[in-house]
């Protein structure tokens, strides 16, 4: 059984996959993540999850165009000038 | 924002690799891509696992508990090393055991500088020193490496060989410091270690011709990791007093090092398994291989 170790540097920072490992059950398996990735203190944390119980999503579809919703769906650049220079020639 | 699409033809592979794209497990891998990771991959594991062996020779016979005890240190790291890699080997297709198998029987190779006997303390030092040196600066260039999941566990390995470097500085310096016996057991190890060093890095063909920086599975070719090692370990060499047993060994007005060519037919007999060592160590391994067996037997019946 394959078991992904995701680990945690430091209190509050994100758990980062780090590698796996392959062990019979989580007793086995936290005995061997704790040896590669804890042995000298390196670790505050880690999470140990069978592979299997992982929900993968890598497929993303935008039918519906979401760029409204994200910084690169506004261009501004274009119209900022032209109000600027439009409110130059008004007061000058 | 939509997903990145790793291309499904091998040149649009390559061309995506190529411009520093990385891929997991799960995506679509050309055929030459995969072997070609399998065989560096599990080489590296190879490395790794007979690594250990010169140093383990040195365990009882270290000058204080302090340094048996770093040298046992070493050892768990690299023999976990091993572990890993040969880990990302299998999601690559070749069991562990099958790796093993070739291992032992000589059909999978392992780096040349672990095919030497070592002889003194000096010869660990300088092992522990140089040779850990050669190696972190290959293992540096995997930190980018085209395949995610390697570079990932290369963090935790890169991160491990820099105390073992230091170790290995430490010893030197010891010995350095001391008598003038210690401080000539390092120089003739290093000149013994010298020829080996300069081989490690594999012959000098350009980078767009070997075909594991073409699928960017390393980032760096050859002769740019053995400049790389002359340019940071030179100066560090002499600084101490020693000599470098190549009178041609010189650093031109551009930068670039030369050096008397290394001995690539060397090379070629000590990796093919013709070294000094290779038979000796390859038996023990495959004692303890064939001896543990009931280990793995009760752990990993579930």
């Amino acid at each position: 059984m394959i078991w992904e170790i995701f680990r945690q540097d430091r209190k509050g920072q994100p758990f980062e996959h780090a590698g796996s490992v392959e062990a019979p059950d989580a007793e086995f398996a936290e005995a061997w993540a704790r040896e590669q990735y804890g042995r000298r203190g390196e670790s505050v944390a880690l999470w140990l999850a069978p592979r299997e119980a992982i929900h993968a999503v890598t497929e993303w579809s935008d039918e519906f165009d979401l760029k409204y919703r994200r910084v690169d769906g506004y261009s501004i650049k274009a119209r900022l000038k032209e109000a600027r220079e439009r409110a130059s020639a008004e007061s000058g | 924002m939509a997903a990145v699409e790793v291309p499904r033809s091998e040149q649009a592979f390559l061309e995506y690799v190529q411009a520093g794209g990385q891929v997991e497990t799960t995506d679509w891998l050309p055929d030459d891509y995969r072997a070609k990771l399998v065989k560096f991959i599990e080489m590296h594991g190879n490395s790794e696992l007979m690594g250990v062996l010169p140093e383990r020779e040195w365990i009882l016979r270290a000058p204080t508990l302090q340094r048996k005890l770093a040298l046992t240190a070493k050892v768990q790291d690299e023999v976990g090393h091993a572990q890993l890699i040969y880990r990302v080997v299998e999601d690559l297709g070749k069991p562990r055991a099958r790796c093993l198998d070739d291992l032992i029987s000589g059909t999978s190779k392992f780096h040349n500088v672990f095919h030497y006997p070592t002889k003194t303390w000096g010869d660990v030092g300088v092992i522990a020193w140089l040779v850990d040196a050669a190696a972190i600066i290959s293992q540096k260039a995997l930190l980018k490496c085209s395949y995610a999941p390697y570079a990932r566990i290369m963090k935790k390995i890169c991160w491990e060989e820099s105390f073992h470097i230091l170790h290995g500085r430490d010893v030197i310096l010891a010995m350095v410091t001391g008598t003038p016996e210690q401080f000539g057991l390092v120089q003739e190890a290093l000149d013994r270690w010298w020829g080996p060093l300069m081989q490690f890095h594999g012959n000098p063909i350009p980078a767009d011709d070997d075909p594991m920086f073409r699928w960017r599975i390393k980032s760096q070719g050859n002769e740019e990791a053995r400049q790389q090692f002359l340019d940071g370990y030179v100066p560090q060499i002499l600084e101490l007093g020693l000599t470098v047993p190549d009178p041609k060994l010189r650093k031109r007005d551009d930068g670039v090092w030369e050096y008397t060519e290394p001995d690539w037919d060397e090379l070629k007999s000590v990796v093919t398994g013709h070294g000094p060592r290779t038979a000796e160590r390859l038996a023990f391994r495959r004692r303890f291989i064939e001896q543990e067996q009931w280990v793995r037997d009760a752990l990993l019946v579930a």
